[in-house]
Order: C-alpha cells, then sequence, then structure tokens
C-alpha cells in the first residue's frame, strides 16, 4: 500500500452543503428511531484501539475540523498525516507515556444507531478499567494484531469481557496492510481464537464474528474495500449497525431499586428509582423487599405527567395503594418472581485496589442504592484469565478476578448477574480509604445458614439490633467528655457499658455479646484508641465518625 | 398485556440516566449544590432536576460563579430562571480580584480564569460547605474530559488528579468522601452538543437570547466577532459593527466570540450544528492557549 494512501485529507470529507434543504421534522424523526449501543474496545498497547476509533470518529464525522487540525503533523506521523490515535488520547499523562491510560467515552452515531464507545487501555496495569469500559457494554472489539496473532492480552481481555457479560464479541484482525491483506493469516487466527473463545465454558458470550481491517487505512472499517476480495462479510461499522441493540428487559420480572423517598407534602409520598427490568403500569401489585410487604401500583408519576405504562430504563415515581413503610435501598418487584433475599452470597469480584482483599475486614457493599456491611469470608478461587485456569488463593491482588463467598451483615435482596446487571451487581468499598476495592457479580443468593432459621440470636441478629458491633474504645480527656460520647451512643441505640472496674475478662465478655465498652481516664487531651488505632478527638463527631470509619458503627443505621 | 410499552429513544435513554444520577447524589451527600451556569448545558440540566424530584422541589441551591464578566442577558435570565423553578439562588464573585481590575487582557486568560472562576468556585464551595457540586460538562466537550468520571473526585484542595480517579461501574457510584474532600458531578457527561440541543427543542426549554441569531454590536477583527460588552476589548481602532450573530456558548464576555448566523430559531441552530465544522469550544480563549490547557485547569480545581 503507498504511504500516500494512508494520508487523510480532510477537504476530501464530504462536507454537508449549506444551501441543502433541512427538513427538520425528518431529521427529527430520523432521531427519534435511532436505537442505542454501548461497547467497548480492548486491545493492548499498540494494536492501533485508538488509530480505529479515531478512524471510526472520522469517517462518521463525528469529529470538528478544529479537532483535527489540532493533531495534525504531531504524534508518530509525518507532517500532513493525521495520527488519528490522537483523536482519542486525551490526558497529559499519556501523551507524555504514548500510552492510553485510562477509560475514555467517545461519541459517534450513524442513521439509524448512535454509539456510545467505551475505550479502554490495553496496558495490564490498568486491567481494572477495561471491567469499567466492559459493565456497560452490550459489544466488545477486541482487537488482535494481525501480525503478532492472540496474545495473553487478547485472551485477558476477552475473559472479563465475558465475566462482565457482554453479550457480542467482535474480534478487529487488525494491520492486514502489514500481512499482505493474506487471507490465510485472517484464518489461523480466526482458529485460534475460536479454541480459546470455546475454553471460556459457562462465560462464553453467545455471539461472536471476525472481521479483517487496517485501521490506518481504513479498509473494512467503514466501508468494505477491495483489498480483501476473499473476505465477503460485513465492515466492521455495519456489524456495529446490525447487532441488536441492548435489550433493556422491558419483557423480564420487574424491579426497582428506591432511590429516594419523596415526600413535598403529607399527602403525597412517591417512590423515585430506574427501572432496573420489566414493565409496570397503575393497578400491577408488587412486593417490597426486604419487608415482602405487598401493595399495588397506584400512579406512575413524573415531570411530564402521570404514565400508563413504564419499562427498563425509565426514571419514574411510583405511588402506591397501600401505606408502606419503604425507604431507600428498598426494592420494588413483582410478587410472582421475589428476589432471593440473603446475607450469604457467591460471587465473581474484580480486584481493583492495591490493597489486597482481606479475609478478616469488613467492606461496604454498595448493591443498587443499598449500602450494607459485607465480609470475604472465602475465596473459591482466583482465575487465571489467561489459561482459564482456577487456583487457589489466599488473597485476591489488583487485578486478580476471584471467585468468593460472602456474608452481609444485613440481607441483600439480588439477582444473579446472568439474571440482570443491575441488580446483580455490586461494588465493595474500602470503609477506611474510601477507594472503590473491587466489582461484584452476583453468581449464586445461598440459602441462610440454618441457624438463623432457629431462634438462636446470633451476633448479626445483634448488630442488626444495635447498630453497631462488639467492641472496646478506651478514651482520655475529661470526664464530660466521656459523659457526652456514652449518652450520644446510647441516643444512637448503642448498647454501650461503662464498667466501674474493667478487667480484661469483663470486657472481652461484653464485647463477645456485642456491647460497646467504653473506658476512660482522666486527661487534658481527648484520644480514643480501639485496637491499633489511636486517634485525637475535638468532640464527639468526631468519635462517631472514627467509630464509622472503622466500621464499629453502622453507618446510617440509627437516627 | 394490553399495553406494549413503546421503545425508548435515544435521549429518553440519556435522561433517565442523568436523572439517576440527580437522585443518588442528592440522596447521598449532605451538602449537594447545583453549579448553575445560565448556559445551555445548565439550562438542560436544571430542568432535569425539576424532573428528578418532582412533585418535591429540587433539594439543593443553584450557585452561579459570576465572574463580573457575564452578560447582562445572563444574569437577568438567571434571576429568572431561578424564580420560575423555585429554587435557592446563591451566587459567589471573587470581590476582592474583581476589586483589583482582573480582566483577561492586563492578566493572561488562564490567569484571569484562575481568579475569578477557579478561585471564586472553590471560595464559594468552601464558604457554603457543599460537598458535592453538580457541573454541566459533557466528555464530548473537549479531549481531557473524555475520561472524567461521572463522580469526579476532588481532594481537599479541590484538586483533581488523573490517576486518583475511582473506577465507575453499571450505575454504582461511590459517594464516601472523607471530610474536606469533595466530588464534581456530571449528570451531563454521554450527552453530546446535538443530543442538548434535541433536547432543548424536544422539551421546549428556555435558554438565553444570545444564542439565537440577532443584529449585534460587535468588535470584528479579522475572522472574530468580539461583542462590545467590556470596551477594554477593543483595539484602538476598533469601532463596533452590527452583524447578525449568535454566540454558541456563554463564557465571560471579553472572552466569548460570536460567530456570523442566520439561526434565529432552535431548528435553524440545529440545522448549523449539522454544517459546522468546528467544535463549541473553539470560539472560547480559555481552551487553546496551551496544549492540554483544560486538562491543566481542571488538575488546579477548574470544572
Ligand atoms: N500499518 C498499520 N499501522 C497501524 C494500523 N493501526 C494502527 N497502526 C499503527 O500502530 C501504532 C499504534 O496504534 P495506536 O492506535 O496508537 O494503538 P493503541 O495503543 O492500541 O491505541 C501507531 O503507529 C499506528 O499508526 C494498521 O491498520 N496498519
Amino acid at each position: 500500500m503507498a504511504a500516500n494512501d494512508t494520508v487523510l485529507n480532510f477537504e476530501a470529507r464530504k462536507p454537508l452543503e449549506g444551501g441543502v434543504e433541512f427538513s427538520l421534522s425528518d431529521f427529527l424523526a430520523e432521531e427519534h428511531a435511532r436505537d442505542l449501543l454501548r461497547f467497548s474496545t480492548a486491545g493492548s498497547v499498540d494494536d492501533g484501539k485508538s488509530t480505529l476509533i479515531g478512524r471510526l470518529l472520522y469517517d462518521t464525522q463525528s469529529v470538528y475540523d478544529d479537532q483535527v487540525r489540532s493533531i495534525e503533523g504531531k504524534g508518530t506521523t509525518g507532517a500532513g498525516i493525521f495520527d488519528l490515535a490522537l483523536l482519542t488520547d486525551g490526558l497529559r499523562a499519556e501523551r507524555e507515556q504514548g500510552i492510553t491510560i485510562d477509560v475514555a467515552y467517545r461519541y459517534f452515531s450513524t442513521p439509524n444507531r448512535k454509539f456510545i464507545i467505551a475505550d479502554t487501555p490495553g496496558h495490564e496495569q490498568y486491567t481494572r478499567n477495561m471491567a469499567t469500559g466492559a459493565s456497560t457494554a452490550s459489544l466488545a472489539i477486541v482487537l488482535v494484531d494481525a501480525r503478532k496473532g492472540v496474545l495473553t492480552q487478547s485472551r485477558r481481555h476477552t475473559c472479563i469481557t465475558a465475566l462482565l457479560g457482554v453479550r457480542h464479541i467482535l474480534v478487529a484482525i487488525n494491520k492486514m496492510d502489514l500481512v499482505e491483506y493474506e487471507e490465510r493469516v485472517f484464518d489461523s487466527i480466526c482458529a485460534d481464537f475460536t479454541a480459546f473463545f470455546d475454553q471460556l465454558g459457562d462465560l462464553r458470550p453467545p455471539h461472536l464474528n471476525f472481521v479483517p481491517i487496517s485501521a490506518l487505512t481504513g479498509d473494512n472499517v467503514v466501508r468494505s474495500t477491495a483489498t480483501m476480495p476473499w473476505y465477503a462479510g460485513p465492515s466492521l461499522l455495519e456489524l456495529l449497525q446490525s447487532v441488536p441493540a441492548a435489550d433493556a428487559g422491558a419483557s423480564d420480572s420487574f424491579r426497582f431499586a428506591v432511590q429516594r423517598v419523596l415526600r413535598p407534602d403529607h399527602n403525597f409520598r412517591g417512590f423515585a428509582g430506574q427501572i432496573a427490568a420489566g414493565t409496570i403500569r397503575p393497578g400491577d401489585s408488587i412486593m417490597v423487599l426486604p419487608s415482602r410487604r405487598t401493595s399495588s401500583v397506584r400512579n406512575i408519576v413524573t415531570f411530564d405527567g402521570d404514565l400508563p405504562v413504564a419499562q427498563a430504563s425509565q426514571s419514574v415515581t411510583l405511588t402506591l395503594t397501600d401505606e408502606l413503610d419503604i425507604s431507600r435501598g428498598d426494592l420494588i418487584v413483582s410478587p410472582e418472581s421475589p428476589v432471593a433475599t440473603t446475607r450469604h452470597l457467591t460471587a465473581s469480584l474484580v480486584w481493583m485496589d492495591e490493597k489486597p482483599l482481606d479475609l478478616t475486614r469488613r467492606y461496604l457493599l454498595k448493591h443498587t442504592s443499598r449500602i450494607v456491611q459485607a465480609q470475604v469470608i472465602a475465596i473459591q478461587y482466583s482465575l487465571n484469565v489467561e489459561t482459564l485456569e482456577r487456583v487457589p488463593a489466599a488473597t485476591l491482588n489488583f487485578n486478580d478476578i476471584g471467585m468468593v463467598e460472602i456474608e452481609s451483615i444485613q440481607p441483600l435482596t439480588a439477582d444473579s448477574y446472568s439474571t440482570n446487571r443491575i441488580t446483580g451487581s455490586f461494588v465493595l468499598i474500602d470503609a477506611v480509604t474510601n477507594l472503590t476495592a473491587a466489582a461484584g457479580m452476583v453468581r449464586k443468593m445461598n440459602a441462610e445458614a440454618s441457624t438463623t432459621m432457629t431462634n438462636i440470636v446470633t451476633a448479626a441478629h445483634r448488630v442488626e439490633r444495635w447498630g453497631h458491633y462488639g467492641a472496646h474504645i478506651h478514651l482520655t480527656g475529661p470526664v464530660d467528655f466521656a459523659d457526652a460520647a456514652e449518652r450520644a451512643l446510647f441516643l444512637r441505640g448503642a448498647f454501650v457499658v461503662r464498667p466501674e472496674r474493667p478487667s480484661q475478662e469483663t470486657i472481652k465478655g461484653l464485647t463477645a455479646a456485642g456491647a460497646l465498652v467504653v473506658t476512660h481516664i482522666i486527661s487534658d487531651c481527648q484520644t480514643v484508641t480501639f485496637g491499633n488505632e489511636h486517634a485525637a478527638m475535638t468532640n464527639v463527631d468526631d468519635l462517631l465518625h472514627f467509630l464509622e470509619t472503622y466500621s464499629i458503627l453502622i453507618r446510617g443505621s440509627k437516627a | 398485556m394490553a399495553l406494549v410499552a413503546p421503545t425508548l429513544t435515544y435521549l429518553q435513554l440519556l435522561e433517565a440516566e442523568s436523572i439517576h444520577i440527580l437522585r443518588e447524589v442528592a440522596s447521598e451527600f449532605e451538602r449537594p449544590v447545583m453549579l448553575y451556569s445560565v448556559g445551555k448545558d445548565s439550562s438542560v440540566m436544571l430542568r432535569l432536576a425539576q424532573k428528578a424530584f418532582y412533585p418535591a422541589p429540587i433539594p439543593f441551591p443553584l450557585l452561579h460563579v459570576d465572574t463580573g464578566f457575564k452578560f447582562r442577558e445572563m444574569i437577568e435570565f438567571r434571576d429568572r430562571m431561578a424564580a420560575e423553578v423555585g429554587a435557592e439562588l446563591l451566587v459567589w464573585r471573587n470581590e476582592s480580584a474583581i476589586a483589583a481590575g482582573t480582566n483577561p487582557i492586563a492578566l493572561d486568560t488562564k490567569r484571569c480564569c484562575g481568579l475569578l472562576k477557579t478561585q471564586a468556585l472553590l471560595d464559594g464551595l468552601n464558604h457554603y460547605g457543599f460537598n458535592a457540586a453538580f457541573g454541566g460538562a459533557r466528555r464530548d466537550e473537549e479531549k481531557s474530559r473524555a475520561k472524567e468520571r461521572i463522580y469526579s473526585f476532588r481532594d481537599k484542595a479541590g484538586q483533581w488528579d488523573p490517576k486518583q480517579q475511582r473506577p465507575e461501574l453499571w450505575n454504582l457510584y461511590n459517594s464516601r468522601i472523607h471530610p474536606g474532600e469533595s466530588i464534581r458531578v456530571f449528570p451531563l457527561s454521554n450527552w453530546t452538543e446535538m443530543d442538548v440541543w434535541q433536547y432543548i427543542l424536544q422539551e421546549d426549554i428556555p435558554i438565553v437570547d444570545l444564542y439565537f441569531a440577532r443584529e449585534r454590536s460587535m468588535f470584528v477583527r479579522g475572522g472574530s466577532l468580539l461583542p462590545i460588552e467590556q470596551s477594554f476589548v477593543a483595539r484602538p481602532t476598533e469601532r463596533p459593527q452590527v452583524v447578525r450573530s449568535r454566540l454558541r456558548s456563554l463564557g465571560c464576555s471579553p472572552c466569548t466570540g460570536a460567530i456570523r448566523s442566520d439561526a434565529d430559531t432552535l431548528p435553524k441552530i440545529i440545522a448549523e450544528l449539522l454544517s459546522f465544522r468546528s467544535s463549541e469550544r473553539a470560539n472560547r480563549a480559555i481552551d487553546h492557549d496551551q496544549d492540554g490547557s483544560m486538562e491543566l485547569k481542571k488538575r488546579e480545581g477548574y470544572f
């Protein structure tokens, strides 16, 4: 291929004629017929991902000329040649290192479809971003360099994408111009990839396509070209246009997480949220979880008037025919197919924090609009995403993927991830650093352990009742401080005890029974000690905040 | 099943996503605020806030960072809109910098923005103790924005570190912050400029008249049209001329160029946009005075 064929000349772009008669109604009709496809891209560094996206944006006229001009002559190409990768490579740090390090979102449209691209980095260190990009995608483009074939990175990407429930995999075999557009190269890569794909077993996405392209020259990206007569299939963009748009799940069972209770006056009590699955109409019966109370929908309220019907993805406000005690975090579902409620679940985790998983610690688990405390109690295995081997593991490190058992303090109402991506997903948050530590996908909701079915009061029951764990905290400061601290905890409903003669034995016995044991010595400076943690306190609020930070008090559990 | 729900349009999906975000933030943060910049994106964001909490009022105030260089029509429009939607409006100005005569000619645009926008914004947020602030920025606006999270984490100094951003999966947002830290939230992240215009048309959302083509007095300098609001913009020999023109994005009058245009209705603006070949920020001085300048501003605390 001659070098100047790769030169992009933006004068050659088809301009929209200024004088063309513009029919707004036609335009809007076309806009309204458009659906939406979210896809992610994955590939190893230098496979040509940025170039491909730049090409898609450029050829669908989704970049403005000043953006094109601003990259002219920069990057790895020569003067007068546009390095299309620069259209998408944003951050300064990346430009300096010449690699893509963070998920970038891009937008383009064709007459019948709008696309949101999550462009995810190829660098291994940033695998967590790949999971991020895939989490909302319906399709993933896995880029393979025709000269290199299927690399460990390609396998890694495919596996993560599959794990995150992406149903369409489109393998773009790029840089065909560098292998003389040879069919043989394409065929052998397809065979290699298919062999790996089949090993995915349960995770195997239902749809797989291959297309040979050159992102640099544009072959088979937007239009099919004559360079590969042996390939009769559609171009990459044609494939993107033809896969069915995400099925929002309008025909599934109704799922609606309450985000907020709207109470503008005494007469109105509405439950605001976004429908996660299903369709709802006034009069439909519903069940509230975890309370299992039932009622029926009175109205579907919106700013634009009450609706006769609403479906998955819509943000609405429901009013019910009965006065039920419902709050943020509750799940409203159809009574015919209630969601499992349990404190024990099996889940896949993608570990995203540089601090490894700690099995002795509690994390905050955010599921829909509900936050609970949870602990990973066992790791079944860690998954080698290159070989798909399941290996025993003592912990999960940054970028590891594993299957784990989780126990939560308060019950969770969740679907399995394969049923619903919204009600089946969660994140774990480190309560001390506040960082997002892991992304989780529910694989199985397990039955409650038999003890909770009997009348035995368990530690978890106590935590739920009192809003805190059993713990011993030692205070220094004036007597007033200790008194105020005790009172504040008591008012919060805590089981707080200040033993007069605190022996180790007493403290141990009380904390084992779930009490919050406070000991105190008089001093000029106000401090708190809990285990190895020690901190100065300006007031009682500080103390409460400290106890929440170390997950002793459960945040927001009592007024 | 008698009634089959119609397929949702792309705009309905964007709207639903934005409403979800607005509700999450209002429910998880003690002190949220909406940065209201009076532009078209803010107008859309304000309408989405009305929708998110209807029939309840918007549960947070609006904050306008006034540089003193905003167009008179913007200020009038701002006050009218706040009254109309019944939201509390707060205005914050860096009075000492304004009194000291800060302007983009005396200083450069970068330092002027630093004082009148970034500093004022940080001071305003601090003054009221806001720990979550909605902004109308979109990812399609500028390259460094393409990587912005919906919840953009800021440290105690209000600064943004591109490497410290939290992963965002599904529609699950991590709202945990330590005292003194804050987040900026961008509910319009996934909207494009075209989506915003179409939504304004579809929903009949009021916008400042400066967006529509009118006969306006401008300083004409080469291909640029400079609004005459601030006389210091003019060079010694420049005299205002009447030009049929409009603004494509609203900033401070000394740094916002107008474009020649006949688009005096929304449909004409959309038609014009389709024929356009430059991005909306191209007429703003601030973005291209330095390679990567937007990213630098953001690191310092700008939106
Ligand atoms: N010959 C050829 N070079 C390509 C092709 N696609 C990308 N490249 C080049 O490969 C290099 C890496 O591309 P880039 O898009 O930055 O890769 P990324 O790291 O995956 O984003 C650049 O020098 C591109 O110009 C292609 O189809 N053919």
